[in-house]
């Protein structure tokens, strides 16, 4: 069985928020839009996003890392947002493992967001339906684009490509071979959701120099004789 | 999580509604034993019809909680998994039952269809007391389990979430009994005040027993495990939106720690010891509005532990929505 | 729903797909714009386009709500009689009127003196046409933004380079494997900066951020080297200092390529002290460094003529030439330099421990030598030498505004300048590499006029507004060394501004000082606001009055897309386009979006008909330079030449026959030629065929080592891009500087600089990097004020662009104070408390947010979230206005009065560069009965005639139908 997923390198994200205004773009427009915002243009906006990008710090000064976490629905295989909806309106794709919300069937209880660990969903408070990202279903689906277009909003707008879309059940997918390698991790394993979305680790590149090579026999200082005999009184001179 | 007043009084009104039906039910049971005097059909009539109009208002609350309550019949569709579902089936039933119960008193159906053993006459209403006294325990199972069955929340994911509905929802409706019946002179208040002061205690202990439980609660999801970084000192910083979201809304209830202790200690004096003792004063001085103000205590009392029932509970999706900048 | 998988977006509606250039801020992305039934359904990165490759930012995809936003501004505005400047009370006028007004009063004004009209931008991408204008009207009172952004950026490393970072040039991360990042935010250059470094660190390479502040890119480094704001010169210089000290040093790039091995002499008492020692022969007059200087030959132990075949010169020591002229290669001149910087010098200074600075050097230093490049490239040099192949060392540099926005910025850049000189990275592979029209002589061609006589009536400017001066005869000055322009720009107080000094323009103009003037126009700069320093009394400025009534800035004039702070005092407010709406040039005569491999241009094509009355201010300008009867506008006839911005960049030529005009791409009749050619009438429709971007890649032979590499010179002379195919040798040491420090000094025959400056110009005119503390730090007291103040701007937020914009604002809708817990604690206040943040100027409220990412020293914020009451379309109740803060408040425009002069800017005394990030401040608590509100607030600014009605409580965009019910 397919599982569609992302996997977000948080070792080259930058916390541009591309991804969260390129799938408020595409979506709002799109089969599961409108997002809708609310006081737009006045004190505290707020609207329905599917993705939002938030920072962590991690440790004290000087020693501090800042960590980008960008955040949506991690389409996991064992929803639990899915069992408890009344009405059969949150739904996992049995083809590609997508977990998705029919608004028509939606009856705004708000009951699946209670069950999602990762508050990865969002009311529309004008539609009064239940909203989440769709892993753009609409466009990963949409046979009359072009194969490279065929990809969530977010992970084309990424700058760092630190978003990767593939099917995590493919062993030679793109995305499992990068959890595979880079020691992919899932978020909040302890509830057995197994989230689909994986997130790369932090890794570090050092350097080691060795004493030994910060003198090398081409030093360019030994082509500068740095003395320069200009007929003083030397040792050689006095000595005997 | 933020208290949702629709919320608050579905499972108040509803709780004390199946109480009240089910101290009906158990005044019957009772004379049907012999161990009460039996009481004219219109006392039972009358009582669930009452119910029957707290379990509607609970209903009418309900649907202030839904963004679209003109689906709501959809919302039958998934009993095999959703507790909501569940019961969104059983309410219905538990109120057809109720006025199918009060209804056959009215009517006076009391015509024994059979008998049991050498005295048990059974008639249509022990039939449908009986068969609504399942069905009020099974919505009370399916209005818990709903917050029950919630396994993020650790301090819901607990049968004590689910003897808390059934003790305090019972002992709501035996308040409302007993002052029922002292409102009309019926001797059964003493009863009734009897088995509510009874309910109470139980719930007292119970809801004692939650909130030990939730104290000594050690979540399982850190900020560690929420983003998968070890570190001892993790702080998020921003959250992605400044002027607030669906998830800060929903999941916080938005008072100081202070007001939530008030409100706490509110329901703990409002929903026992207060009724227990207006209950007694009502036992003593024989008064006939003492267990009215006893249930009405109470019931402000449950509102205000169904407020701190969701204040407590720590949604781990608040891991990610701990600062804004 | 309908089941997504036979759902196709594509049979929605209308749908178009065109293709433009972003311009959500200035890194120039190609984009493709999908419509639906004319309304933008997608706003997606041009896979084909070389600088984004497809992906886009957050600004970008959210370019739908900066074109629907209900802060549009969309009809020529004029203030109401009677009304008070500030109150933005306007009422709308057709453009004809407009253009009468600025017709009749501009004719006048250049009738009589035309340096009373300035013209001031925002943004510098328009500059080869705004430029122009100004020259032709012949005003020299003219300049972009770059003197308040990044000019010491610009001019520190061009003027030791020949090239500089962004558009200039920048790390070639795709070879480097050390790659070292000083004080940049989260901006420049945007999407082509994200990808390089995301690919390098795939790669495995090694990134190190220099930053007081760990956010953004810096967040991602392999290590953070928290440093205090100011200070970058001296851990430069003491890197510098170690490299030097072991040797890990390229010496053959230094020979070869730099002035390193060339002879200085070393003579206080000679009038030619600190010049190069010029062998007699006969040289080409021109700008560029003529090859008659000696270096000191090992082998013969004597001066010889530098490049001589087998020549292999001496970097160190002191000789006397035969003429008695003692000399000092110019190496030797900066090791002397360099001894004083130690690390254990720079460690307090800098906050940054004296082992880290070392490593840091080492690591330069070894990865550079150890770890070359060797690229199987042919090619020949300057000197006719064939090289069988092309090598690099593989460190590269990025660095911005945190270097460059302080008044020791311009020297601490010549120091980063050096740095890469001497581990041998210039346009090498894994080093920095230029971007055409870079490299360019050293210092650039282009002068500014020299005199007061070059400001004549009706005659355009003798000279270009902006230039790069390379001695004290280039300066823009009058009889007694006093300024011409209005900023000052060119004078001795900030010879080498050449970006011009747009921060001191309304202070000096309301002053009256050099010159009252009577006109200023204001394009896309918010100068009331986030664009200026010390905003609450530059507001009082721009209302003030003489005692005749009269407003001390008698007119104004502002072109903004937006109702932004600036647009509520204007006297005119013209109301420019969207950047969807119009045609842009991304030209070579300007900033440019050229790669490594060559040159890039690009355009911008209107997508949708502009808004209400808008209209381009290109347009105003062609329209405003015809009905002037500027001479580049106008026929010999008399009548107008071009049509309109289309018509003008098609036809265009820098001078006629040049066959160069503002497009590179598709030149000649058939369009079939490049950078120069005749006008091509189809040229616009070749750039829109092409995803609106034309890209000329290089041979490879030409790719790299340009400054020295004839092939390429030799090309980019027969293309129109330099005069000179000379060799364009790196200044390690400044001769430039060095001539402008003797005539403060008083030595030889020409221009020197009035008494008060003698000091101040012979100080900072080192020819050798120097350390000294920002001035500002230098004049108030540093132990009442003790932490630094800084702003960067945010990647989801471009300056004050998006506040208007309802998906971005949601991202920022308000910014704190962020500073170590350390700050709190010493001064009594906890996390998200109210806070005072208090500078020598003036003082603001704000809320703090405690951060450990942020040296404990230091305190930020983002720049321009907060807003003034009303402004951008915004409720009075905003977010922006009632939480969000303005550090510019306690940022002031001027040093305080001491002995070099009374109203001196507070900017680098070499390049006029606002020093923003010299502020100094302290911080603590608010009261706890003060309004839970930032100070100070302004009363709240009407909607202006024409705008949008403010929308409602809710807004739910779907392209096709939005607003259309």
């Amino acid at each position: 069985m397919t599982q569609l997923a992302l996997v977000i390198d948080l070792n080259v994200c930058v916390g541009c928020h591309a991804c969260v205004t390129s799938c408020k773009e595409w979506n709002t427009s799109g089969w599961a839009g409108p997002l809708v915002d609310q006081n737009p243009y006045d004190g505290s906006p707020t609207g329905t996003f599917f993705n939002r990008v938030q920072t962590f710090e991690v440790g004290t000064f000087p020693n501090t890392e800042t960590v980008h976490f960008p955040k949506s629905c991690l389409h996991c295989e064992e929803p639990p947002c899915v069992p408890v909806c009344p009405t059969g309106a949150s739904y996992k794709r049995p083809d590609n493992g997508v977990v998705l919300v029919d608004y028509d069937k939606c009856i705004g209880c708000k009951y699946c967001s209670w069950a999602c660990p990762y508050g990865a969903r969002e009311v529309d408070e004008q539609q009064k339906v239940m909203k989440k990202c769709t892993l753009c279903i609409d466009r990963i689906s949409d046979a009359k684009l072009s194969e490279r277009d065929r990809q969530p909003a977010c992970v084309m707008a990424c700058p760092t490509s630190a978003r990767l879309f593939g099917d995590v059940h493919d062993p030679d997918s793109e995305v499992s071979v990068a959890i595979r390698e880079r020691g992919g991790y899932q978020l909040m394993p302890e509830w057995g959701t197994k989230p689909a979305n994986h997130y790369l680790p932090r890794q570090k590149t050092r350097m080691h120099i060795d004493p030994d090579e910060l003198t090398r026999v081409d030093n360019p200082l030994r082509k500068e004789d740095l003395t320069t005999y200009t007929g003083e009184e030397t040792l050689d001179d006095v000595a005997w | 999580m933020h208290p949702a007043f629709s919320v608050i009084f579905l499972t108040t009104l509803i709780g004390a509604g199946q109480g009240l039906y089910l101290a009906m039910v158990t005044g019957q049971l009772y004379a049907v034993a012999r161990l009460l005097p039996p009481q004219k059909d219109q006392f039972y009539a009358i009582g669930s019809m009452v119910a029957l109009v707290l379990l509607i208002a609970g209903l009418v609350a309900s649907f202030f909680h839904l963004g679209r309550p003109e689906r709501a019949w959809r919302a039958a569709a998934k009993w095999r998994t959703s507790w909501l579902s569940r019961e969104v089936i059983v309410l219905p039933i538990v109120m057809a039952l109720v006025f199918a119960y009060g209804a056959a008193h009215w009517m006076g159906w009391t015509q024994p269809l059979f008998q049991l053993g050498e005295s048990l006459q059974v008639d249509l209403t022990l039939l449908l007391g009986i068969l609504g006294t399942l069905a009020s325990f099974a919505l009370f199972v399916c209005t818990a389990m709903i917050y029950a069955d919630v396994k993020f929340l650790q301090e819901w994911h607990t049968p004590l979430t689910v003897s808390n509905f059934i003790f305090l929802g019972a002992a709501s409706g035996f308040m409302l009994a007993t002052a029922y019946s002292a409102y009309i002179s019926n001797p059964l208040a003493a009863f009734y005040g009897a088995w509510a002061v009874i309910l109470t205690l139980a719930g007292l202990v119970s809801r004692l027993a939650h909130l030990r439980h939730n104290a000594r609660l050690k979540h399982k999801s850190t900020v560690q495990t929420a983003i998968g970084v070890r570190h001892s000192k993790l702080l998020q910083k921003s959250q992605g939106a400044m002027g607030g979201s669906f998830n800060t809304r929903e999941f916080f209830h938005g008072q100081s720690q202070k007001t939530a202790d008030r409100v706490r200690y509110a329901f703990l004096i409002l929903a026992f010891p207060v009724p227990i003792l207006l209950i007694g004063a009502a036992y003593v001085t024989v008064s006939s509005t003492l267990p009215v103000a006893a249930f009405l205590v109470q019931f402000v009392g449950l509102m205000a532990e169904r407020w701190s029932f969701f204040a407590e509970a720590r949604h781990p999706q608040n891991l990610y929505y701990q600062s804004v900048a | 729903m309908q089941d997504p998988v036979s759902y196709s977006d594509s049979t929605v509606g209308r749908v178009e797909v065109k293709e433009t250039t972003c311009y959500m801020c200035a890194c120039r992305c190609g984009i493709r714009v999908h419509l639906r039934d004319g309304e933008i359904r997608y706003i997606d990165g041009n896979p084909d386009h070389p600088l984004n490759k497809g992906v886009i930012c957050a600004k970008g995809s959210s370019g739908i709500m900066k074109q629907y936003s209900p802060g549009r501004i969309t009809q020529p505005l004029r203030r109401k009689a009677g009304a008070e400047r500030g109150e933005s009370a306007f009422e709308a006028i057709s453009w004809d009127e407009a253009f009468q007004m600025l017709e009749e009063r501009l004719a006048k004004l250049r009738a009589e003196d035309p340096k009373k009209f300035a013209l001031f931008t925002g943004r510098d991408q328009m500059q080869a046409l705004t430029g122009m204008f100004a020259k032709q009207f012949g005003t020299p009172n003219y300049a972009a933004h770059g003197g308040f952004c990044s000019v010491n950026m610009a001019a520190g490393l061009i003027y030791t380079i020949g090239g500089s970072f962004w558009e200039f040039g920048g790390p070639d991360l795709e070879r480097a494997k050390l790659f070292v990042m000083i004080g940049t935010a989260e901006d420049h250059h945007s999407n082509p900066l994200k990808i390089a470094i995301s690919e390098f660190k795939r790669r495995g390479g090694r990134f190190i951020s220099i930053n007081p502040i760990r956010t953004g890119y810096s967040a991602i480094a392999d290590e953070w080297v928290p440093i205090k704001p100011g200070t970058d010169g001296a851990l430069i210089l003491s890197i510098n200092h170690e490299l030097v000290k072991l040797g890990l040093f390229d010496r053959e790039f230094l020979v070869q390529y730099t002035n390193a091995a060339e002879l200085v002499v070393d003579d206080p008492s000679r009038d030619d002290h600190g010049l190069f020692y010029r062998a007699e022969m006969h040289i080409e007059e021109g700008c560029f460094d003529p090859q008659n200087r000696l270096w000191w030959d090992r082998d013969i132990d004597g001066p010889i003529s530098t490049h001589t075949p087998g020549a292999d010169p001496r970097l160190m020591g002191s000789y006397t030439l035969e003429d008695g002229t003692p000399v000092k290669p110019s190496f030797q001149l900066l090791k002397e330099r360099l001894e004083q910087y130690t690390p254990e010098w720079a460690a307090p200074i800098t906050g940054i421990a004296a082992e880290t600075i070392r490593r840091l050097a080492h690591e330069m230093g070894v990865m550079a030598r150890d770890q070359k490049i060797e690229l199987p490239i042919k090619w020949t040099d300057c000197w006719d030498n064939e090289h069988e192949s092309v090598t690099g060392n593989p460190v590269a540099f990025h660095a911005m505004r945190g270097m460059a926005a302080h008044s020791n910025g311009f020297q601490s850049i010549r120091a980063l300048g050096v740095l890469m000189t001497l581990l041998g990275t210039i346009d090498r592979p894994g080093g920095f590499r230029h971007k055409a029209p870079y490299p360019r002589p050293i210092p650039p061609c282009p002068k500014p006029p020299h005199g007061p006589e070059a400001v004549q009536p009706n005659t355009p400017l003798d000279g270009l507004p902006l230039g790069w001066p390379a001695k004290p005869e280039d300066l823009f000055v009058d009889a007694d060394g006093e300024a011409v322009r209005i900023d000052k720009a060119f004078s001795w107080e900030y010879p080498l501004s050449v970006h011009g000094l747009m921060h001191n323009v309304i202070t000096n103009a309301w002053r009256g000082d050099p010159y009252p003037i009577d006109t200023l126009m204001l394009f896309m700069a918010n100068m009331a606001w986030n664009s200026t320093m010390n905003t609450g009394e530059v507001r009082k400025m721009l209302v003030d009055k003489q005692s005749d009534g009269e407003y001390k800035i008698p007119f104004l004039v502002v072109c903004d897309t937006f109702a932004s702070e600036t647009v509520a005092f204007a006297d005119l407010v013209l109301p420019d386009t969207s950047y969807l709406e119009r045609h842009d040039a991304l030209s070579m005569l300007d900033r440019p979006i050229s790669e490594f491999d060559g040159p890039v241009d690009g355009v911008r094509l209107p997508i949708l008909q502009p808004k209400g009355e808008c209209k381009p201010f290109q347009d105003v300008l062609i329209e405003l330079g015809s009905r002037l009867k500027l001479p580049a506008f106008t026929k010999e006839d008399g009548s107008r030449k071009f049509r309109d911005y289309p018509d003008f960049i098609v036809n265009y030529e820098t001078s006629p026959g040049s066959g160069i005009g503002f497009l590179a791409g598709w030149r000649g009749k058939r369009g079939d030629q490049f950078l120069k050619g005749e006008p091509n009438p189809r040229q616009w429709e070749m750039y829109a065929q092409n995803g609106c971007v034309f890209h000329h890649e290089l041979p490879r032979s030409y790719q790299y080592m340009r400054n020295w590499n004839k092939g390429y010179l030799h090309w980019a002379r027969a293309h129109g891009m330099i005069r000179y195919a000379e060799p364009i040798t790196l200044h390690l040491y400044s001769e430039v500087l060095q001539k402008f420090r003797l005539a403060a000094q008083g030595k030889g025959p020409g221009r020197q600089p009035p008494e008060r400056l003698r000091k101040r110009v012979e100080t900072h005119f080192d020819p050798l990097p120097f350390y000294s503390d920002p001035l500002e730090a230098q004049m108030i007291d540093t132990r009442r004020y003790p932490l630094n103040a800084l702003t960067q701007r945010p990647m989801a937020m471009y300056h004050s662009w998006d506040s208007q914009n309802a998906w971005l604002r949601q991202i920022h809708s308000h910014n704190h104070l962020f500073l170590s817990p350390s700050v709190g604690l010493a001064n009594g206040f906890e996390d998200g408390d109210w806070v005072w943040v208090e500078s020598p100027h003036g003082r603001v409220r704000c809320m703090c947010r405690f951060s450990e990412a942020v040296e404990p020293g230091t305190v930020w914020t983002w720049n321009a979230i907060g807003k003034a009451a009303g402004a951008w379309g915004l409720g009075a109740n905003a977010d922006e206005s009632r939480k969000g803060f303005l550090l510019n408040h306690l940022i002031t425009e001027e040093l305080p009065a001491h002995d070099a002069g009374e109203h001196l800017s507070n900017s680098d005394p070499v390049t006029g560069q606002a020093a923003w990030f010299d502020l100094r401040v302290r911080v603590y608590k608010a009261d706890e009965k003060e309004p839970k509100m930032t100070s100070p607030q302004f009363k709240p600014m009407p909607r202006l005639p024409g705008q949008e009605k403010q929308r409602g409580k809710w807004q739910s965009y779907v392209a096709g139908v939005f607003g259309k019910k």
